[in-house]
């Protein structure tokens, strides 16, 4: 069976810079894969080139057996595949509900139209999307602050909100850009519980993040990075053990 | 909290309609002249506003459908002999097409770049009209000889019949705009204001909600350009110059961008302020810049910059009861 996920060979250059080159992993369905490596190493923009965001220079990305690396990001988000971003980007001005909201877009139909004339089933799919998405508020623990304006919210409450915005888009992958990032031990904590209840609900999770307890904890195969270049590949104790991923972290030893 | 700006909302509505509709016993013609024009700047602003205040594109070119609109009623009605007031959907409909024309190719620009890009738009179809495109406007005289609207067989002619029917238009475009706001097509355009990227992310068809933007946007302004050529029965390509853009960028603004009574609250002040300034005489337009300098410094998120809540407290209440 194949994979949910296959990035084969990807390469993507900015300029004279390479910043992926000839990366190939692939994300088993049911699984929560980590992607790693040291600042600079291609992590973010592997996760643009899945999502969509770039397109590859080389290489193939396939989802659910389809070719994705041709598709405007929005279909990628129909096809099945949300995210979040590294630098929370919610809609400030808006409610924590009206942000969800965004995620059940892809999901629902009414248009201008059904906006003017308010026909029963737009009335009705209205209630549901918004149903769903106090639902998702609930899931990662912000349904008392669903009408709070995201601006509003503190930095750990916001990228939970991210989290529940991708969940509402029904997404088969949900690929997180260091969840983790500017939160404190008991954030983390409840993150690491988080993730597991997401898994729980049959969603495949693909996530960059330099916490590495969270990462070793979480994740049950990890793909390293470094220059670019994919370096290693593997269960977390064998990632943990690899020379070359030591040497990327730590440097080469002095002779 | 919620509930109660609903209502203040709807005592505002309530009081503005019953002001229009007894202005004719206590208003000269001149006044309901005024009051006229503030109705037909309220429905470009606020079709300016679906682009510029909901989707937060920077247009700069609005007069440029206004004009399309007042153009196609004027030829119809020419040329053709179509009632004016049957020439709407006409006019709706070509202002509509011309917008997703030409903002197909620049409708991905961001901000300033945008902005630029349609105060080019606006000067190409202004100047277009003056050398008599296609031999059908008329050139710098303009088209003239428009007829007066029929409403059930009256024929409305006089400063407080057009009165009412201006006002009954801003009226369905107060309610339908509200409702626009309220639904899964308004939130989209508010996803784009505030992050298209993230908009994007999320599963919006980003460069489908632009075009769509100034479509619906167009359409509006295209049938207020109807209205206005019914009522002066003489358009030319001056009323729709590159300062007629200016100040409705300028009402949304100052009024309170994305806000539907902060719309029409700027429109109003930018219409009337200068009328009560005749006192000052040739210093009013320094008094009325003066004014406005001092409004954007004190309140730059505009005057009235408040916005229907989507969702109350009792609707998440009710959304998680049910599931």
């Amino acid at each position: 069976m194949s994979a949910l996920l296959e990035v084969r060979g990807v390469t993507k250059s900015f300029g004279g810079l390479t910043a992926v080159s000839d990366v190939t992993f692939d994300v088993q369905a049911g699984s929560v894969v980590g992607l790693i490596g040291p600042n600079g190493a291609g992590k973010t923009t592997t996760f643009n080139l899945i999502t969509g965001n770039y397109r590859a220079d080389h290489g193939t990305i396939r989802f659910q057996d389809r070719a994705i690396d041709r598709m405007r990001t929005h279909k990628i988000v129909q096809a099945g595949i949300a995210r979040t971003f590294q630098n929370v980007r919610l809609f400030q001005q808006l409610s924590a509900v009206e942000n969800v909201l965004a995620g059940r877009h892809c999901r629902t139909r009414s248009g201008a139209l059904g906006a003017l004339l308010r026909p029963p089933w737009q009335v009705r799919e209205e209630r549901e999307a918004a149903a769903r998405a106090v639902d998702e508020l609930a899931f990662v623990g912000l349904r008392g602050r669903a009408m709070e304006l995201a601006k509003n919210l503190a930095y750990g409450d916001q990228r939970r909100l991210e989290i529940a915005r991708a969940l509402a888009a029904d997404p088969r992958l949900v690929i997180l850009d260091e969840p983790a990032g500017g939160m404190n031990e008991q954030e983390t904590e409840e993150l690491i519980g988080l993730i597991g209840r997401i898994r729980a609900r049959g969603i495949t999770i693909l996530l960059i993040e330099h916490d590495m307890s969270l990462v070793m904890r979480a994740c049950e195969h990890i793909v390293v990075l470094e220059y670019g270049q994919k370096i290693a590949e593997g269960s977390p104790a064998a990632i943990q053990a690899n020379p070359r991923v030591i040497e990327a972290y730590l440097g080469t030893e002095e002779v | 909290m919620a509930a109660r700006t609903t209502t203040r909302l709807a005592v505002g509505y309530a009081l503005a309609a019953a002001f229009i509709v007894a202005a004719p016993r206590f208003l000269d013609a001149y006044w309901l002249d005024v009051l006229n024009s503030v109705g037909l700047y309220v429905l470009l602003a606020l079709s300016l506003n679906l682009i510029l205040g909901d989707a937060g594109l920077f247009n700069m070119g609005h007069a440029a459908f206004y004009a399309v609109g007042a153009y196609t009623a004027a030829i119809l009605n020419t040329r053709y002999q179509i009632p004016i007031l049957w020439t709407l959907p006409a006019s709706a409909v070509v202002a509509a097409v011309f917008a997703a024309l030409v903002a197909r190719p620049v409708v991905h620009l961001r901000g300033d770049y945008l902005l630029v890009v349609t105060i080019g738009l606006g000067e190409i179809v202004r100047i277009a009209l003056v050398n008599d495109v296609f031999g059908l406007t008329g050139g710098a005289n303009g088209i003239f000889g428009i007829s007066r609207p029929m409403v059930f067989g009256y024929k409305i002619r006089r400063p407080h019949e057009f009165l009412y029917l201006i006002w009954a238009f801003v009226a369905v475009t107060v309610l339908l705009f509200h409702r626009l706001e309220q639904s899964r097509f308004g939130r989209a355009l508010n996803y784009l204001r505030e992050d298209p990227v993230a908009a994007e992310g999320s599963g919006v068809n980003t460069a489908r909600y632009r075009l769509l933007a100034f479509a619906l946007g167009a359409a509006w302004a295209g049938m207020t350009g109807t209205l206005y050529a019914a009522k002066m029965t003489i358009i030319s390509p001056e009323s729709f110059g590159f300062w007629e853009s200016v100040v409705l960028f300028l009402m949304v603004i100052l009024g309170g961008s994305g806000s539907i009574p902060g719309v029409i609250v700027g429109a109003v002040l930018v219409v009337v302020l200068p009328e009560v300034f005749r006192g000052f005489a040739s210093a009013r337009m320094l008094v009325f810049g003066l004014v406005m300098m001092v409004m954007m410094v004190v309140r730059p998120q505009g005057l009235l910059p408040f916005r229907l809540l989507r969702f109350k407290e009792s609707d998440v209440r009710r959304a998680g009861a049910s599931s």
